[in-house]
């Protein structure tokens, strides 16, 4: 596998371990304590914190900001980044400056479209795609230059995440683009909100056969669900999310205090189906405005304590 | 073609308004088959912008013509005496047409009467759709000549978002997935070894973003 940078989450996942990461969404506003609150509550339970980039296209403190304050309380950050508000010159001078903060992992996306967000108006960028993006951090760090092939003096060396929807159709096809992302340079795969257990399995299976779980670490997202409404608004309303029915009623079928109870057993259950399967190497909280949550579920679910590998 | 959609009553009365005479010119080319700003199309609006002014008590004249493109002096021409005779023209046609008007009057408020949207075709009666962005630089033959560029809402070079659902956009339900008329063509082709190609970052050079563009073609300059 390729890649060699000095982060923590690159030695757990190379050294055979089951690694832990965690989201954390920036606030809209310029209040840097937001982050070390939500830090605070993800310290030593998490081997790496996503700072996401402007998520659902509603204007966020940026990721790199909100990194570097993790930086300076102890955690590893993953910036995210998207290709939907920089072009190929803003996101490399962006790259090239959170590398310089020691922002060391990077998750490579195409962000959420922006009529879901706070800017319907926007004019989108959308200059390269995921894929590029991935295969440009790739270059910077194995050629040592930028996309014009100039060469960097220091170039960035960065761990290349890529995100993964076993969930999304067309079905047949997601495994075909699992395997141009590993090609383009992914190092580890976030996938969606894994809740079709069935069908999560089914990807793996493909992605076995071709041989691709050899060549990335795959990371199953998780997303403990508060409520029986929350459950059916994310099976309708958001986009690539795949939540069976069953599980709704199951929310529903409890007293709406125990219902979020409810929601972290079925994280639970998740997770241990998820740590049975040989090719996954880690999992990835995603619990939304709900930081508080994630170091119950990483205790009750034995994976405690971390590895103490310094970053 | 290039479709356009005519601007509503309100807008075009607000437009004209500061003229005593408005010379409604159509243009019988792509705005006509997309029922925005040919013959017929000028013939009603003239009727409802005559009955409008006189119900606000104006006196305004309302004069109609149309040509068969806009675009095109050597058409255009055919418009110069009743554009003469006017104080103002309404153009119906894209904003091509609006320019190409107004650079041969330079001394004649030449007004948009039509919103200009996009390359498209005509996928059933009454509906047309974009699938054109005039690039410059053309990949079909890649993509099952459906164009990613134009009809993904991310313009994703390399397969379908995470938000495609039973080959729909997440952004637009109504709206096929491009990716997936992609995989549906390729499949009919025999060439779904396509989708394992990377496709590189676009050039975007011919596309626009370095000002307006221009096609020079020596062999047809007089």
């Amino acid at each position: 596998m390729k890649g060699n940078t000095a982060g923590k989450l690159e030695k757990i996942l190379s050294s055979d371990g089951f690694a832990i990461t965690a989201e954390c969404g920036p606030p809209r506003g310029a209040d840097a304590q937001v982050i070390r609150n939500k830090a605070q509550v993800l310290n030593g339970y998490v081997d790496a914190v996503n700072v996401t980039d402007n998520q659902t296209a509603i204007v966020r403190m940026s990721s790199i900001a909100a990194c570097a304050h993790l930086m300076a309380m102890g955690l590893e950050p993953i910036m995210q980044m998207v290709t939907r508000d920089r072009n190929r010159i803003a996101l490399q001078s962006d790259i090239l400056g959170a590398y310089s903060l020691g922002i060391q992992n990077i998750l490579c996306l195409s962000g959420d479209h922006q009529t879901f967000g706070s800017h319907p108006e926007a004019l989108n960028v959308f200059d390269i795609d995921s894929m590029n993006l991935v295969r440009m951090v790739l270059d910077m760090r194995e050629e040592g230059r930028d996309m014009s092939g100039f060469d960097l003096k220091k170039p960035p060396r960065m761990f290349i995440g890529a995100a993964a929807n076993p969930f999304a159709d067309p079905f047949e096809y997601r495994v075909i683009r699992l395997a141009k992302k590993i090609d383009a340079g992914a190092d580890f795969i976030q996938t969606q909100c894994v809740y079709n257990m069935d069908r999560f399995k089914d990807w793996i299976r493909m992605a076995r056969e071709e041989g691709l779980t050899e060549k990335v670490h795959i990371l199953a997202g998780v997303t403990p669900l508060k409520s029986e409404g929350m459950a059916r608004y994310m099976a309708r309303r958001v986009a690539g999310m795949d939540v069976p029915e069953p599980l709704i009623k199951r929310m529903g079928g409890v007293p709406k205090k125990k219902a979020a109870e409810e929601g972290v057993k079925i994280c639970l259950e998740t997770i241990a189906e998820v740590r049975e399967i040989k090719d996954v190497h880690g999992i990835h909280i995603m619990a939304i405005e709900w930081e508080e949550i994630v170091g119950e579920i990483v205790e009750t679910a034995g994976l405690m304590p971390r590895p103490t590998l310094k970053s | 073609m290039i479709v356009g959609e005519q601007k509503s009553i309100e807008e075009i009365k607000k437009i004209v308004s500061p003229y005593k005479k408005v010379l409604i010119l159509g243009c019988g080319t792509c705005v006509k088959t997309c029922f925005a700003g040919g013959e017929d199309e000028v013939a009603v609006l003239a009727s409802a912008l005559r009955l409008a002014f006189k119900k606000d008590g104006r006196q305004i004249e309302v004069e109609e013509f149309t040509v068969e493109r806009q675009c095109e002096d050597e058409f255009v021409q055919e418009s110069a005496e009743a554009i003469d005779r006017n104080e103002s023209v309404l153009s119906l046609a894209c904003g091509a047409g609006v320019q190409a008007i107004a650079r041969r009057y330079e001394e004649t408020p030449v007004l948009p009467g039509v919103n200009t949207t996009f390359l498209g075709v005509l996928e059933k009666h009454g509906l047309f759709t974009e699938e054109c962005s005039g690039c410059g630089d053309c990949q079909l033959a890649v993509f099952g000549s459906v164009c990613p560029y134009t009809r993904c809402a991310k313009k994703l070079l390399n397969g379908p978002c995470g938000g495609s659902r039973e080959g729909k956009c997440e952004v637009d339900p109504e709206t096929d997935c491009a990716w997936n008329l992609i995989i549906h063509r390729l499949k009919m082709l025999g060439q779904l070894n396509n989708l394992r190609v990377y496709i590189p970052p676009k050039n975007w050079s011919g596309s626009g973003s370095c000002g307006p563009r221009k096609l020079i073609r020596k062999d047809h300059i007089l």
